[in-house]
C-alpha cells in the first residue's frame, strides 16, 4: 500500500479532546479539499459530553464521490494522548500515524508498517503564540498547515477560507494564517512532501454544497412555509431546531417592526412539544416539532390522538443508537417499527426516509404537503449520520411557483353554503374527508376528540359507528400510498444480486454495487423512500427471487415490515444488518451478501 | 345522567346581546354529568358570561383534557369549535393552537386529576408562559370517572365515600401553585354561587394572559358525603370571600364614584373589574402577601375565593416572542417562504 500512489482516495481521521475547539480546524480542512474540486465526506464521532472525552473527527477524500465511510483509516492524526495507542492500532497497513510529539512516545513508534510523522504541534503553537486557550486552539489549526504541506492543500484557498469565516476579524485571520504557516514549514523542512497519499485539483464538485441533514430539513420546513415549531432539546435532533430558529430569523422577521412571522416554543418535554404542534396545525398553520427514540417513545399518546382525530402534523425523528437513553451520539435505524405503529390500538403512520441532506430538504415539504392532504402525521425517519454530518449535495433547487397542499379543508365560504358539515364524512371515497378550522364559520364547529366517534364527529360508543370510522381510516391509508414518494429504483440487465434498502444506507449500498460489480456480480437496487409501501416495491420484490434487506437495526425492522405489510415470505429475504452505531460502510455490507451468494442464496 | 336529545325552542321574546344572539346561541348539548353536578353550573355561569360579553361563540375554542370536567364543552357553546385532548395534556394543544392564532378565545376546561395529578407539568409550564387563555379547574377532590378515587387535590382528613380510607398526603393547592408560578390571574369560585362566579368568568375572558379560575365544585355522587371537605355544605359554611369582582363592561360609563377598598382594573379591551376586598389590608396585587394571606387562612380550613391576584402588566407568551400581531395561520404564503434566489444566495456558505 505505501508505494502505491492514492491520489484523492484515502481517509484521515483526527483524534482530539472534546471541547478544544477541533470543529474549526477540521471544517477548514474538508472545505479547502472540496473547494479543490475533490469529493470528501466529513463524520464525527463524538461523545455524549461537554469536555475532555475523546472524540473523532473523519474525513473520507473519494474521487469517485462516495457518500459513505470506507471503513479504513489512512492517516491518523493523533492529537488525544487518552486514545495514542488505540489510535496507532486502528490505522491500516500502509498508512500515516502524525501524532503530537512535544513529548516523544518511543512506543508510537512501533509499526513497522505505518509512518509515524511526529511533530511538536503544542512546542510549536506555544512558541507563536500567548494564552492557554489560544495556544490550543491554534495547535489544531497547526495539523492543518502540516497536512497542507504533506497532502498538497492549496495554501491560498485555506487563506480564502479563513477570510470568510472571519470576515471582519483581521487578528484571527492573521493568527489561523501563521498557525497554518508554521505547521506547513515543520512539515515541508523534516518530511518528503507530499505523501503517496495526497490531493490533486479535480472538478467534481461544482454546483455541490456541504451541508448537514438537520439544517437542510429545517430549511424545508421553512420554504414548506412552516409557522409553529415546538420542540425538546434532545441529541441528534437539536440542530434541527437550532437552524430553523437561525433561518426564521434571517427570512421571517419584519425588518421594521421586528416581529416574527413565525413563533417557536422550547417545551418542558417531548410530551408538550407534540401536543404544541398538533394544536397549532388542528387551528390550521404548518406545524411540527422534532425529536430521537426517545421522544418518539413519550410522543406515542399524541400521535395516536393526531390519527384518530385525523390533524395534520409533521414530526422529524432524527435516529440514533437505542434501546432506552442507548449511544445518544451514535446513528442507528431503529426507530422504523416504532413509528410506524406509533401508539396503542390499531394505528399507522405515514413515513418518509430520506437518504442525505438534499433528500431531508426536500422531503420535508413533501412530508407538509402529504400531512395537510392526509390529515395524518407524517414521520421523516432521518438519523444521527445525516443529521449531523456534513455531506456533499447537489446545491438545493427551489421552484418558485410551487404552492403548499393545503388538502382538503372547507373554509368559511363553503361552510356557508353546506347544508350540514360531517367532519369525518367520505365525501370523495378515498378515505380523506374534508376539515373546517376553528373560528371560520358556526357551522364548521365540532368537537374533536380522540374518544370513539361517528362520522358527524359525535361521541359514540356504538360498534358499528367505530367501524365506520375504523375502516375509512384503512382505506385513507391505502390512499396514502397512492401519494407517498415512490421508490428509486435501479436495475441492471440480469443482475446477480437485489439489495432493498432505505435513508443513509443509500452510500454505503452504492459503493457495495461498484465493489460487487467488479467481481462480475450485477445489481438491482431498491431504495425505499416511504411507509406505506407502493406497489412498486411488491412488484421489486416478486421479480427477485431472493432480496438483501440492508438496514441499520438488530431486529431487521424494515424486513419485518415488509413481511407484514406485503405478506412476502421470511426466506426471500435476506437480512443484512449493521447496529454499532458508526455511519454504515460498505465493508459492513459485502462480506454478508458474498457468503450468502458462496452459500447459494443470491437473487 | 341525561341522554334524550336537548330539545331546541326558539323563544321569540328572548333578548339578544350587542351582536344580536340570543343566549340559547351559548349553550350546547343536555349535559350527561349527575343530576346535581357542580361541573354544570359552571358551564351555565360560562353560557351566561360569554353571552353577556357579546364574543361571537364561533371565535372560541373551547379545549379540554380528560375527566367529567373535560367532557364539559359539550355542553355549552355548540357553535365553537372544540378539542377534547388527553388526559393531562390540555395546557400543551392549548399554547400551540394560541400561537398559530392568536385571534381566539381559548377556554379550558379541566379538572383536579387532569390538571394536578397527570397534567400538573403541563399546566405550571402554561402558567409560565402566560399563555393567553382562560383556564378553568373544576375541582372536586375526585376522579369521578374512575368512580371516587382521591384526587391531588384531596385534603388531609378526607375519608372516601366508599371505602379507600381516609386520604392522608397534603393537597395541591392550584392557587397557590399558580400564584407561585407567576400567573398573571388567579380566582377561586363556588359552583354553588353561579352570581360571583360570573363576573370573575368575564374577567377571566378578558384577561390577556393565563387567568386560572379554580371553582369547587362538588362532586354529587363520590365527594358531597359528611366528611368531605369539597362537599356543598362544607364549602358554604367555610367559604371566605376575599375580593368581589364587578364587571364593568366597557360600553358602560365608568363613573369615578367608587368606593374605598374598591379597585378598578382596566382590562386590555378597556372594560374594567372593580375589586372590593372585604379586608382592607387585602392587596390583590401583590403576589406574597396574598400568599400569606392563603397560607393564614387554608390552615384554618377556610376556603378563600374571589379574584384574589391579578397583574394586568405581565406580557403574554406571544408579546414575548414579539409573534406578529397577524394571526400566523393568516399570513400568506408568499410572506412565508423565500423564494429560490435567497436560497441560492444563503447556499454560498456551504460551498
Amino acid at each position: 500500500m505505501a508505494t502505491q500512489d492514492r491520489v484523492n482516495d484515502f481517509v484521515i481521521r483526527i483524534a482530539t479532546v472534546n471541547g478544544t475547539g477541533s470543529a474549526s480546524a477540521n471544517s477548514l480542512l474538508m472545505k479547502a479539499i472540496f473547494r479543490m474540486g475533490i469529493p470528501v465526506v466529513g463524520k464525527n464521532y463524538f461523545p455524549s459530553n461537554i469536555q475532555g472525552l475523546p472524540t473523532w473527527y473523519e474525513i473520507r477524500v473519494t474521487k469517485d464521490a462516495y457518500l459513505s465511510r470506507s471503513g479504513h483509516i489512512d492517516i491518523m492524526v493523533a492529537m488525544n494522548a487518552q486514545t495514542y495507542s488505540d489510535d496507532l492500532i486502528s490505522v491500516q497497513s500502509g498508512g500515516v500515524f502524525i501524532y503530537d510529539s512535544t513529548r516523544r512516545r518511543e512506543e508510537l513508534h512501533t509499526r513497522t508498517d505505518v509512518t509515524v510523522l511526529p511533530i511538536p504541534l503544542s512546542e510549536l503553537a506555544n512558541n507563536a503564540f500567548t494564552g492557554a486557550r489560544t495556544r490550543i486552539l491554534m495547535r489544531n489549526v497547526t495539523y492543518v498547515g502540516a497536512l497542507a504541506a504533506l497532502l498538497e492543500i492549496d495554501l491560498d484557498t485555506l487563506k480564502q477560507l479563513l477570510e470568510e469565516t472571519f470576515s471582519n476579524k483581521q487578528a484571527l485571520i492573521d493568527s489561523n494564517l501563521t498557525a497554518i504557516q508554521i505547521g506547513y514549514n515543520y512539515a515541508r523542512e523534516q518530511f518528503n512532501c507530499p505523501l503517496s497519499m495526497r490531493l490533486s485539483r479535480l472538478d467534481k464538485t461544482a454546483g455541490h454544497i456541504m451541508i448537514d441533514g438537520n439544517t437542510a430539513a429545517a430549511l424545508g420546513c421553512v420554504y414548506a412555509g412552516a409557522t409553529v415549531g415546538s420542540w425538546y432539546p434532545i441529541t441528534p435532533s437539536t440542530s434541527l431546531f437550532d437552524a430553523f430558529t437561525d433561518f426564521c430569523k434571517r427570512f421571517r422577521t419584519d425588518t421594521e417592526s421586528g416581529t416574527q412571522n413565525y413563533c417557536i416554543i422550547q417545551a418542558e418535554d417531548e410530551l408538550a412539544a407534540i401536543g404544541m404542534a398538533l394544536g397549532a396545525a388542528w387551528n390550521g398553520a404548518r406545524a411540527f416539532t422534532s425529536t430521537s427514540g426517545p421522544g418518539i417513545s413519550l410522543m406515542s399518546e399524541f400521535l395516536g390522538l393526531a390519527y384518530f382525530t385525523e390533524i395534520p402534523l409533521v414530526l422529524f425523528d432524527i435516529q440514533r443508537v437505542g434501546p432506552s437513553t442507548g449511544m445518544p451520539t451514535r446513528t442507528q435505524q431503529s426507530d422504523i417499527l416504532s413509528a410506524a405503529y406509533a401508539s396503542h390500538g390499531d394505528t399507522r403512520h405515514v413515513l418518509l426516509f430520506p437518504s442525505d441532506p438534499a433528500e431531508c430538504f426536500e422531503l420535508a415539504v413533501t412530508a407538509f404537503d402529504l400531512a395537510d392532504r392526509l390529515q395524518t402525521p407524517v414521520i421523516v425517519l432521518s438519523d444521527l449520520d445525516i443529521g449531523m454530518n456534513d455531506w456533499p449535495c447537489p446545491e438545493l433547487r427551489w421552484d418558485d411557483t410551487y404552492r403548499p397542499d393545503y388538502g382538503k379543508v372547507y373554509r368559511a365560504n363553503e361552510l356557508r353554503d353546506l347544508e350540514r358539515f360531517q367532519r369525518y364524512l367520505d365525501v370523495d371515497g378515498d378515505g380523506i374527508c374534508y376539515r373546517s378550522l376553528p373560528g371560520d364559520h358556526p357551522r364548521g364547529a365540532y368537537l374533536i376528540r380522540g374518544s370513539g366517534h361517528n362520522q358527524a364527529g359525535a361521541y359514540t360508543e356504538r360498534s358499528d359507528e367505530y367501524i365506520e370510522v375504523m375502516d375509512r381510516l384503512r382505506r385513507k391509508f391505502d390512499t396514502a400510498a397512492t401519494l407517498v414518494p415512490g421508490p428509486i429504483i435501479e436495475r441492471t440487465p440480469n443482475a446477480d444480486v437485489a439489495i432493498v434498502s432505505l435513508g443513509s444506507c443509500h452510500g454505503a449500498i452504492q459503493e457495495t454495487r461498484d465493489r460487487l460489480a467488479e467481481k462480475g456480480l450485477a445489481s438491482d437496487y431498491l431504495r425505499i423512500r416511504a411507509f406505506p409501501f407502493c406497489d412498486d416495491v411488491r412488484s421489486f420484490i416478486d421479480s427477485h427471487p431472493r432480496v438483501f434487506v440492508v438496514e441499520q437495526n438488530r431486529d431487521a425492522q424494515l424486513r419485518s415490515l415488509l413481511m407484514t405489510e406485503t405478506g412476502i415470505a421470511a426466506d426471500r429475504l435476506v437480512p443484512v444488518l449493521y447496529y454499532g452505531g458508526e455511519p454504515l460502510s460498505s465493508v459492513d455490507i459485502i462480506d454478508v451478501i458474498l457468503e450468502e451468494i458462496k452459500q447459494g442464496k443470491a437473487a | 345522567m341525561s341522554f334524550i336529545k336537548k330539545p331546541r325552542i326558539n323563544h321569540p321574546g328572548l333578548d339578544t346581546n350587542a351582536v344580536g344572539l340570543t343566549i340559547q346561541d351559548y349553550e350546547g348539548a343536555m349535559s350527561t354529568l349527575c343530576a346535581g353536578c357542580g361541573h354544570d353550573s359552571v358551564s351555565s355561569a360560562i353560557v351566561q358570561a360569554y353571552y353577556e360579553l357579546a364574543i361571537e361563540p364561533h371565535r372560541v375554542a373551547k379545549l379540554s383534557g380528560i375527566g367529567c370536567s373535560s367532557k364539559t364543552p359539550t355542553y355549552f357553546l355548540r357553535p365553537a369549535h372544540g378539542f377534547n385532548s388527553v388526559h393531562g395534556r390540555m395546557p400543551s394543544i392549548a399554547t400551540g393552537a394560541s400561537a398559530a392564532n392568536r385571534d381566539l378565545h381559548y377556554i379550558g376546561i379541566s379538572g383536579d386529576g387532569d390538571s394536578l395529578s397527570i397534567g400538573l407539568g403541563q399546566f405550571c409550564h402554561a402558567i409560565r408562559r402566560n399563555v393567553d387563555m382562560f383556564y378553568v379547574i373544576e375541582n372536586n377532590g375526585v376522579y369521578g370517572l374512575t368512580k371516587g378515587q382521591f384526587s391531588a387535590s384531596a385534603d388531609v382528613g378526607s375519608p372516601a365515600r366508599k371505602g379507600g380510607g381516609t386520604n392522608e398526603i397534603p393537597p395541591i393547592d392550584p392557587v397557590l401553585t399558580a400564584i407561585n408560578f407567576g400567573c398573571s390571574f388567579v380566582a377561586r369560585g363556588f359552583s354553588g354561587d353561579k352570581t360571583t362566579l360570573v363576573p370573575l368568568i368575564k374577567a377571566a375572558i378578558l384577561h390577556r394572559g393565563f387567568a386560572l379560575l379554580d371553582v369547587i365544585s362538588p362532586c354529587v355522587t363520590f365527594n358531597d358525603h359528611e366528611g368531605s371537605t369539597k362537599s356543598y355544605l362544607h364549602t358554604r359554611e367555610f367559604e371566605q370571600t376575599a375580593v368581589y369582582a364587578d364587571f364593568v363592561p366597557i360600553r358602560d360609563e365608568i363613573t369615578a364614584s367608587v368606593d374605598t377598598h374598591v379597585t378598578p382594573v382596566t382590562l386590555h379591551d378597556g372594560s374594567q373589574i372593580h375589586l372590593r376586598t372585604v379586608d382592607p389590608d387585602y392587596d390583590p396585587f401583590d403576589r406574597d402577601s396574598v400568599v400569606a394571606y392563603l397560607r393564614e387562612h387554608q390552615n384554618k380550613g377556610q376556603i378563600v375565593t374571589g379574584l384574589l391576584f391579578v397583574d394586568e402588566t405581565a406580557p403574554d407568551m406571544l408579546t414575548l416572542s414579539s409573534t406578529t400581531q397577524t394571526p400566523l395561520v393568516d399570513l400568506s404564503f408568499d410572506t412565508l417562504n423565500p423564494g429560490a434566489a435567497a436560497l441560492k444566495t444563503l447556499q454560498k456558505q456551504w460551498r
